[in-house]
């Protein structure tokens, strides 16, 4: 068996939007400049908010750490930056709220030198100091969600890790962030996949990459190590793949049972910019400082993939690489998944995976909503075999409890393939998302009563 | 052939009426017969604000004695006075409490920063990165909460904000449950003195949202003594002391501490800002 494999297996149903990847998909990575200000939010992840040590007007340097974490499902906060702490108040993140966030304006003259904190080796690690020195360098998955990596790497006790995967799909149309970081990052992604394999004591690892990435998948299979059983697996093109449990079921052809965690079937899924993110730091002591960022889209004018410090204002960005045309909507991760933002004054945070922009003329205004027709192309679009029609038909009828009870509403996983793919324009995904925020809500009333 | 099927069907029927009346008497359980009287002379609206699951389950508590009628805001006074001499127990004094709104960033006045488009509801608005109105805990305006008051005591201004009418407000809190920026609360019906802004900015951050928001002047602390203190640059009042007092409003500099009047409505201080425009106020990206 080679290290690399071509497999036409997939996962069944899915769509194919069109990939639009072709404007940054060949440019290089390039440093992004500092914003004249910094705003960190001490919500970057999910889990309990980090804790601030630092105080207003004091002076920090790059890679200093300036929020603690405040729990075991929590990451510390380190500065992009070195400069002068502003400003500790509100700062808007981008699910509307506001939250706890320092405003540092970095030294123009300074060097940016970012200090080092203890290494950790990883032949003479332990499992623990590994989970141990990921927290401590802030990793949260860096696909989208922002979930603190220690905590998805933490093998529960009785279950065992077979297999480490690396989610080199990204399916997301835009993006071609990981694309950039696998050809660029080969030697940090193998080192950070020692260290995940020896966290999780997997004994293989599998990189899935999707056949549209094709140059990334021979240029990494090159660089594997002699020594290292990694063997990387190349997919068919579809829309949701990068999803953990369709990932798995492509490349395994097992299936993660319906509200379990890979793990129940003995599989890690850690996104491959993460992986790479852990080679680099790791090694050195470091928190996380910046983050690789594709900026596309047609209402961008110098399209391209960008490390940027984290906490860069989301408007010095797009001043950075100017706007052509009247914007009309700014997303933050993909078209598909990712959130139309409502503010510019929000900032790059650890899990923004890609800014993507339209104008006016690339969005159908006004699109109006008709009845379900019940023609079933939500049905068959749906990668986890709900059935969206009938969901959506509950929902409307606020029948929350019955859509949760008899139709699993808590295993979508928000892809957004029904609405893509209806005819009637039913904003089918926000429904779901709605519904199982009430859901959640309901619940977590029950167990206080 | 009919007489078989008479005699046959008759004789059923008797039969199990004889069990039926048997089953009745043997397995009758006592109910006090007020507990129906009392329900009756309660409002069926089974609301829930006097924390019982509805109506039935309240009227036995009454009867049992654990609560006092008082605690039903929704019956009138007779109706309550009434339950009382029925069960010749005390009224219970329950001040009547109503829903208040803390904001008044109608759209004349509170600019959005992006237009929403999608399912028109607040809860569903609110999820797609707040909204897209300036203020971060401003009113959205797409009326949840005059869709679920059950007692058409919520209606919508011209301004997309809600209006509360006190005298039809039962206090159930379906509002307070549903508003996506927890906007709403309940307040015993004597507090006038009230702040109708939730921003926990300050200064021009807070104008250039909205321009009756709360900037955390400080003049209403200053003017109300110990009545008022400045938190999280918000004014916060201590109801606990005397608070019938229309100073702290007057010189106000946006209009954000209101006096509420009889019927609602609230008044402004002379200071105030007086707020003409009717039209919307223009998007704006800033």
């Amino acid at each position: 068996m080679g290290l690399i494999s071509f497999s036409k297996r997939t996962f069944k149903h899915g769509v194919h939007p069109p990939e639009n990847k072709q404007g940054t998909a060949g440019s290089a990575i390039r440093q992004f400049a500092f914003a004249p200000e910094i705003i960190l939010p001490v919500v970057q992840h999910l889990g309990a908010p980090s804790e601030i040590v630092v105080r207003e007007k004091q002076e920090v340097v790059r890679g200093q750490l300036l929020a603690k974490a405040s729990g075991y499902v929590s990451v510390p906060l380190h500065s992009p930056v070195s400069g002068v702490v502003h400003k500790i108040g509100n700062v808007p993140i981008l699910s509307g709220k506001m939250v706890p966030g320092l405003h540092i304006r970095p030294f123009p003259a300074s060097g940016q030198e970012a200090i080092e904190g203890e290494p950790i080796d990883v032949e003479s690690a332990t499992a623990e100091e590994i989970l141990q020195g990921i927290q401590d360098a802030g990793i949260v998955g860096l696909g989208g969600a922002a979930f603190p990596t220690h905590v998805k790497l933490k093998v529960p006790d009785g279950k065992e890790c077979k297999t480490l995967m690396l989610n080199g799909i990204e399916c997301e149309p835009f993006l071609t962030t990981d694309h950039r970081v696998m050809l660029e990052q080969e030697s940090d992604i193998m080192l950070g996949i020692r260290y995940l394999m020896k966290a999780t004591g997997a004994p293989k690892a599998i990189i899935g990459i999707e056949a549209n990435k094709k140059d990334a998948a021979i240029h990494l299979s090159k660089h594997i190590p002699k020594d290292l059983p990694v063997t990387i697996q190349v997919v068919p093109v579809k829309y949701p793949q990068g999803s953990e449990k369709m990932l798995i079921t492509s490349v395994l052809g097992i299936e993660v049972p319906s509200g379990g965690l890979p793990i129940d079937v003995g599989v890690v899924v850690i996104n491959i910019a993460t992986a790479a993110e852990i080679g680099r730091l790791l090694p050195y002591g470091r928190g996380i400082q910046e983050r690789v960022i594709t900026i596309t889209g047609p209402g961008v004018i110098d399209k391209g993939n960008y490390l940027m410090p984290v906490g860069t204002p989301l408007r010095f960005a797009l001043e950075k690489v100017g706007i052509k045309g009247s914007i009309r909507e700014v997303y933050m991760g993909g078209p598909m998944m990712g959130m139309a933002v409502s503010n510019l004054d929000i900032s790059i945070t650890k899990g923004t995976s890609g800014v993507v922009v339209f104008t006016e003329k690339d969005v159908k205004q006004n699109q109006k909503i008709f009845p379900c027709i019940n023609c079933g192309a939500c049905v068959d679009a749906c990668p986890i075999f709900l059935n969206p029609s009938k969901l959506g038909i509950l929902a409307k009828a606020e029948a929350y409890d019955e859509m949760e009870a008899q139709h699993h509403l808590m295993d979508c996983f928000e892809c957004g393939s029904c609405s893509y793919v209806c005819p009637s324009n039913i904003p089918l995904v926000q429904q779901f998302r709605l519904s199982k925020g009430i859901v959640r809500k309901r619940k977590a009333s029950q167990k206080v009563a | 052939m009919i007489l078989t099927a008479l005699i046959a069907l008759g004789s059923l029927t008797i039969l199990l009426a004889i069990m039926l009346v048997i089953a009745n008497k043997k397995l009758y359980v006592y109910e006090d017969p007020r507990i129906d009287k009392v329900e009756d002379m309660l409002p069926h609206a089974n609301c829930g604000a006097c924390g019982f699951p509805g109506c039935r389950p309240f009227a036995e508590g009454l009867v049992q004695g654990t609560v006092l009628p008082g605690k039903c805001t929704v019956s009138s006074d007779e109706a309550r006075q009434q339950i009382a001499s029925y069960l010749g127990v005390s009224l219970g004094s329950e001040e009547k409490m109503v829903a208040r709104l803390a904001c008044a960033g109608g759209k004349n006045v509170a600019r959005n920063r992006a237009h929403y488009d999608g399912l028109d509801t607040c809860t569903a608005a609110a999820l797609v990165s707040g909204g897209g109105k300036g203020c971060f805990w401003g009113c959205l305006g797409k009326g949840d909460c005059e869709v679920v008051c059950d007692f058409d005591a919520i209606t919508m201004d011209e301004n997309s904000l809600p209006v509360v009418n006190p005298d039809k407000c039962t206090a159930c809190g379906d509002c307070v449950e549903v508003c996506p920026k927890d906007l709403f609360s309940l307040q015993p019906i004597s507090r006038r003195l009230w702040v109708a802004c939730k921003s926990l900015d300050a200064g021009d951050e807070v104008l250039e949202d909205c321009e009756v928001g709360c900037t955390a002047c400080g003049k209403c602390a200053m003017d109300g003594g110990p009545l008022i203190s400045m938190i999280n640059n918000l004014p916060r009042i201590n109801y606990s002391l005397n608070h019938a007092t229309e100073v702290p409003i007057q010189r106000c500099p946006t209009g954000a501490i209101v006096w509420l009047e009889d019927n609602g409505s609230k008044r402004k201080g002379v200071e105030s800002k007086k707020v003409l425009r009717k039209s919307d106020k223009e998007m704006g990206w800033s």
